[in-house]
């Protein structure tokens, strides 16, 4: 075969133009170019969610509705209920991981989106692997989740809760791994969806009820059977409950409000620990993140 | 290792019943440019997508600046530049940013990202504009920032799937030169997808690919001399009588093409002094063109490259529709 030149006919090779920089070696894939690739992902993650200010205001709506209307509505049909404490004292870790909920479920959305605007195919035909870009991806919508829930954070003396520095170290450490886990679900549920509006109507499906589930709004203890079991396969309880135990740890309670609003978790009986319930917490999170990978590698 | 940029040995990608690549034997030299023509659904884009390491061929094998595209896929990504039919950029960051975060995922060393990015940016006529979002750029901008962007990490291998699809005339001249100058500037293979005859004339050689194979492979020169003939075009009041003349006195079918009466003769300029001697009918002018690689698509697949469009579904499509 003839190879065929491109130097232009009768020219002189082409000299480097002024200021080429010298050739660019694109280095081999390994660990390094994985971190590059969580950090880059990341880090877009932070930028767009801070560009977009409309959204961090549009995702404190919710949980603010929740916690200062439904809350204050109905705070005087439950006082019976509440044992002398403020519905709104009570749904202020609810209102946490909602704030968290919502904005990591935008991010998880981002996936969709950027399939549909082409971004994705960027990603995916980068000399890096799959798993590094879906936990970047993962661990941006966490960090911006949790800076979310640190503005609800901010509310805490509006609910009678005092602050703390370790309270919020403690919250923020949980929101993080709570925001985690909802990126990973929706980043699984994304995986197979081209379309937002679907993805949309999926979480509507999926997040009201689990949240609800979740123990965040009500109080665990004498729940129907039925309920009972739902909420100990809902995964957020995991997560809710240790943050209404870290929050309700700083308030005066009187025994009988503690054990009838923070009955804790049981399973057939045993008392699971808050260190098992974040345990659990981790485990969902690893699992969903591993399916939520090996569909990107298939993808 | 060879200097081969790209080596493709019977390649096949088969969609469900559908032989969307049917045995594709290729190769390409460093600094060649490169062209794949052929009408949409021909397989053009399934062979790209192939090369990049997006779809794994069904049989065959294909290395790209050395590597095996299903073997050493991270390698072949590394040394390859891709821009795509559909635009793939971030609306939501400035056009720094987008190439910034391109420059991280293919670990450009920082020390040279800076100047990389002017120089890229400078050659697309983009450089003043960096500090834009992306969403608030025209369509021929957006185009010119991928390719900035494919560039960025100096890829040994640039791949070009229609680059200039959809663009305005004026904007796909523009991105030619671009491409014109990078040919110049950098070490850098160029293969590219069009169905645009007039743009595959910018290629070093060219393979016109229809129904997942390829045809004919050569210089753009060397195709439209194995066409011979040259397209003579008359302007002359009496169409009728010009066709008929044109038969009985030198044995030629004309053909009324684009409002002219149209005959293809081989050495056209000598024809025109005879044309005027003995044709007995006015001429009110006469132009000649040299074959086009329209007429070469033509003349080895029988039909025109709209024509061929019109005619033929997509295989995606006629899979989907097979399927249901």
């Amino acid at each position: 075969m003839t190879s065929t030149s491109t130097a232009p006919v009768g020219a002189a090779p082409v000299a480097a133009p002024p200021g080429a920089p010298v050739r660019v070696v694109v280095p081999p894939g390994g660990i390094r170019a994985d971190l590059r690739g969580i950090k880059v992902v990341w880090q877009r993650e932070l930028i767009r969610f801070w560009r977009d200010k409309l959204r961090i205001v549009t995702s404190l709506v919710q949980p603010l509705i929740f916690l200062f209307v439904l809350g204050g509505g109905l705070s005087r049909l439950a006082s019976g209920g509440t044992q002398g404490v403020d519905l709104r004292t009570f749904m202020y870790p609810g209102a946490l991981a909602m704030a968290v909920l919502f904005t990591a479920m935008f991010s998880a959305a981002s996936v969709v989106w950027d399939r549909e605007y082409g971004f994705l195919r960027e990603m995916l035909v980068a000399p890096v692997r799959r798993g590094a870009i879906v936990l970047g991806k993962c661990l941006g919508g966490a960090t911006v989740a949790a800076f979310q829930g640190l503005l609800v954070m901010a509310l805490a003396p509006l609910v009678h809760v005092p602050y703390s520095a370790v309270l919020v170290l403690e919250v923020l450490a949980l929101q993080l791994l709570l925001a985690f886990m909802i990126t990973a679900f929706g980043v699984m549920c994304a995986a197979r969806i081209t379309q937002m509006q679907a993805f949309m109507a999926l979480m509507q499906m999926l997040v009201m009820p689990l949240l609800f589930l979740s123990g965040a709004l009500f109080p665990l203890s004498g729940l129907p059977r039925w309920l009972e079991v739902l909420n100990r396969l809902d995964p957020l309880t995991y997560a809710v409950n240790p943050i209404r135990s870290a929050v309700f740890d700083r308030i005066d309670l009187t025994t009988a409000a503690r054990a009838a609003l923070l009955p804790g978790i049981t399973w057939f009986g045993w008392h699971v620990p808050i260190a098992v319930q974040v345990v659990v917490v981790i485990g969902c999170s690893l699992a969903m993140l591993s399916v939520a990978i090996m569909e990107f590698r298939s993808a | 290792m060879s200097d081969l940029a790209v080596e493709v040995r019977g390649l096949v990608k088969r969609y469900g019943d559908v032989e969307a690549v049917r045995g594709i034997d290729l190769d390409v030299s460093a600094r060649e440019t490169f062209g794949f023509l052929g009408p949409n659904g021909a397989g053009k884009s399934t062979t790209i997508s192939m090369l990049c390491t997006l779809v794994t061929p069904d049989d065959g094998t294909a290395r790209v600046a050395g590597h095996d595209v299903v073997a050493q896929r991270n390698d072949v990504r590394r040394n390859i530049g891709l821009v795509f039919q559909e635009p793939t950029l971030d609306g939501y960051l400035t056009a720094e940013q987008n190439l910034r975060f391109h420059a991280e995922l293919y670990g450009v060393p920082k020390a040279l990202v800076p100047a990389r990015m002017q120089l890229v940016l400078e050659m697309v006529g983009l450089w003043e504009r960096r500090g834009s979002l992306v969403s608030t750029y025209s369509g021929g901008m957006k185009r010119r920032l991928e390719i900035a962007r494919g560039l960025l990490h100096a890829p040994r291998v640039l791949f070009l799937d229609e680059p200039t699809v959809g663009l305005d005339p004026q904007t796909r001249a523009s991105i030619w030169s671009y491409i014109e100058t990078l040919k110049q500037q950098e070490d850098i293979t160029i293969f590219l997808t069009t169905h645009y005859m007039d743009e595959a004339e910018h290629c070093d050689r060219i393979a016109i690919i229809d129904q997942g194979r390829i045809i004919a492979l050569d210089t753009p020169e060397a195709l439209k001399a194995s066409v011979g003939k040259d397209r003579v075009q008359l302007q002359v009041d009496d169409a009728g009588a010009a066709i008929e003349a044109l038969g009985e006195r030198f044995g030629l079918e004309a053909t009324i093409a684009e409002g002219h009466v149209t005959v293809a003769v081989s050495g056209g300029e000598a024809f025109v002094p005879r044309l005027f001697a003995e044709l007995g009918v006015p001429i009110r002018g006469v132009s000649v063109a040299r074959p086009s690689l329209d007429d070469v698509f033509m003349s080895y697949t029988g039909t025109t490259i709209r024509d061929a469009e019109a005619g033929r579904q997509d295989p995606m499509l006629a899979m989907m529709r097979g399927r249901r």
